[in-house]
């Protein structure tokens, strides 16, 4: 009797509770214009006018995504999430987040475009491509063509990440499965292999076609090499070439601690964005871009110090920002909606560092380079921050969300993906 | 006369006593030596991938919080010391990739020391990894 009565009082008690929690998160709910500019655990910071809103969330690892001519947004996934590696977000109502979700295409990777009526999307290996029909739907989700296959992914730099041009053309990044060409991969003091045997296969971007079936090595080219890894890629409307964002290599300290200091690790050598043309070489691995320097740096690997300048025949940056960050998506610009001055200027996602240690990590933001005439026009400057959920986060490397890739939706607005957790912002341009 | 057992018997029991409690500190103070060495050894090789933290990166570098690499089997512990990796493991669903070089240049004392001191540190509870364990697999 007596169990049952302080039962009873435990259900009461527990009644209340939930029915407090309910009314609480409901007066919540009338406040929700302020917390739609968050995920719900970090605010983004923004140039003034701009807005952001979380659009997706709780994805998973969404890494490139891509937007349709009617707005449908498609996010390629590292991780199959109920069976799927691809989600197709779309906003039925306009209220700016998605509420028609659906996933297709089993397999998961880091590459997505689309171009001309069909949907490109890539594993480590391949990459495939969906015929979208009129009313843009993907006409067969389960059966997508093969275009490409056989890639090479050696557990480094296996993301294949993908773009189009206007002429036929899929460009793919097969980066280098090293970290600087050494004959013992990140083994301290080991040397580097001359020539290096890697870019024969891998280091560069490849170039196929974008309507031919089972294509591999022999049916591409080596668009350009000298590429340890890239993973931003983006065609330049105004200039008509591929930019691309690689990531510099790693480790200058931990594998020459005679040369290097932590320091210098930490800040060596450059993240840099190359403007590509058929037969580019970039330089990897015997040179390195030091930002501070501004010089092209022979690789301790391949005998430099840190100051013997080298690679007479590699190409410079266009842009070089501090080392590590990891930038992982690039957008140029050709919407209206954003003031005059992002007009064809480029917007890089950072994903954030982890070979900044012992120093403390940086990135998790998006930048903005303006460009006039194809070329960098001033200096970049953060767009958008507070992915990682403050300082402590960034400094720590334990960000809540890395930012990864970013697409421009048809009204002018941009998505920013974040691989941690899934979460896809919505960032557009208010006014004054 | 009888002899005084009682006061003999206390006696040994003490001087026992103070004998284990040298011991115990003694190799208190030798795994607390152990892992102090071993934390140089991690900040000079390690720290750059595993992080300050022992957590690792994002699908790339591997945690050293309680996994069973860490905590588990001493001897393929030491092996991926000496050997490094390059086939990827999983932990928890989430895969990761890098490569790992192989430490073999480390002598036995510096790897038994960085063993320990991962095994006793990011919240990680594990027996010392000793020098003769490391050089019996060395010899492997």
């Amino acid at each position: 009797m007596r169990q049952l009565f302080s039962k009873s009082l435990y259900a009461i008690l527990m009644f209340c509770v939930v029915s407090l929690y309910a009314c609480a998160n409901d007066s919540n709910g009338d406040s929700t214009k302020k917390d739609e500019t968050n995920a719900d655990d970090v605010t983004l910071k923004l140039p003034s006018g701009f807005r952001a809103v979380v659009f997706a969330d709780n994805l998973g690892g969404a890494r490139h995504l891509a937007v349709n001519v009617n707005g449908d947004v498609y996010v390629k996934l590292s991780r199959l999430k109920n069976g799927n590696g691809i989600i197709r977000l779309r906003d039925t109502n306009g209220d700016g987040k998605a509420e028609d979700i659906s996933g297709f295409g089993n397999f998961p990777g880091t590459g997505i475009a689309i171009k001309k009526g069909f949907l490109y999307a890539s594993t480590d290996e391949e990459v495939y491509r969906f015929k979208l029909d009129a009313n843009n739907n993907i006409v067969n989700p389960d059966k997508p063509e093969k275009i490409v296959t056989g890639l090479l992914s050696r557990h480094e730099h296996e993301a294949k990440a993908i773009e189009l041009d206007n002429d036929g053309n899929l460009y793919v990044n097969i980066g280098a499965y090293s970290n600087s060409c050494q004959m013992e991969d990140r083994q301290k003091g080991s040397m580097g292999m001359k020539p290096c045997p890697i870019l024969d296969s891998a280091g560069g971007i490849w170039q196929f076609k974008s309507d031919k079936l089972n294509q591999t090595y022999g049916d591409g080219n080596r668009y350009a090499t000298g590429l340890r890894n890239v993973v931003g890629l983006n065609w330049n409307t105004s200039t008509n070439t591929l930019f691309v964002m690689q990531h510099g290599r790693d480790q200058l300290h931990d594998l020459f601690p005679d040369m290097y200091s932590t320091k210098e690790n930490a800040e060596l050598p450059a993240e840099c964005m190359y403007e590509l043309h058929k037969g580019s070489n970039c330089g990897w691995p015997y040179i390195y871009y030091d930002q501070i320097q501004h010089k092209k740096i022979l690789a301790p690997e391949y005998g430099g110090d840190g100051r013997k300048t080298a690679g007479e025949d590699a190409q410079d940056p266009v842009v070089a920002f501090p080392g590590h960050l990891a930038p992982n998506g690039l957008l140029f610009y050709t919407g209206t909606q954003f003031p005059e001055k992002y007009k064809n200027g480029a917007f890089v996602v950072f994903h954030g560092s982890w070979n900044r240690a012992p120093e403390p990590q940086e990135g998790y933001f998006v930048v903005f380079v303006p460009f006039k005439n194809g070329k960098p026009s001033g200096n970049w400057e953060v767009f958008a921050d507070g992915f990682s959920g403050g300082p402590e986060f960034t400094a720590s490397g334990r960000a809540k969300h890395r930012p990864c890739g970013i697409a421009q939706a048809p009204d002018g607005s941009i998505y920013i993906s974040d691989d941690s957790k899934g979460t896809i912002w919505k960032i557009s341009y208010a006014g004054k | 006369m009888k002899k005084p057992m009682l006061p003999m018997v206390i006696c040994i029991f003490f001087f026992s006593m103070t004998l284990l409690a040298f011991k115990t500190s003694f190799l208190q103070t030798q795994l607390q030596a152990s892992i102090a060495r071993g934390k140089i050894v991690y900040t000079a090789r390690c720290l750059t991938c595993h992080q300050v933290d022992g957590g690792g990166v994002q699908n790339m570098n591997p945690p050293l919080i309680k996994t069973k690499w860490v905590l588990g089997d001493k001897s393929q512990l030491i092996q991926i010391i000496l050997k490094g990796s390059n086939t990827g493991v999983t932990i928890d669903d989430i895969e990761y990739h890098n490569v790992m070089a192989s430490h073999k240049d480390l002598s036995d004392l510096q790897i038994a020391d960085v063993l320990t001191y991962v095994r006793n540190s990011f919240g990680n509870k594990a027996k010392a990894v000793t020098e003769a364990e490391v050089k019996a697999e060395r010899a492997k």
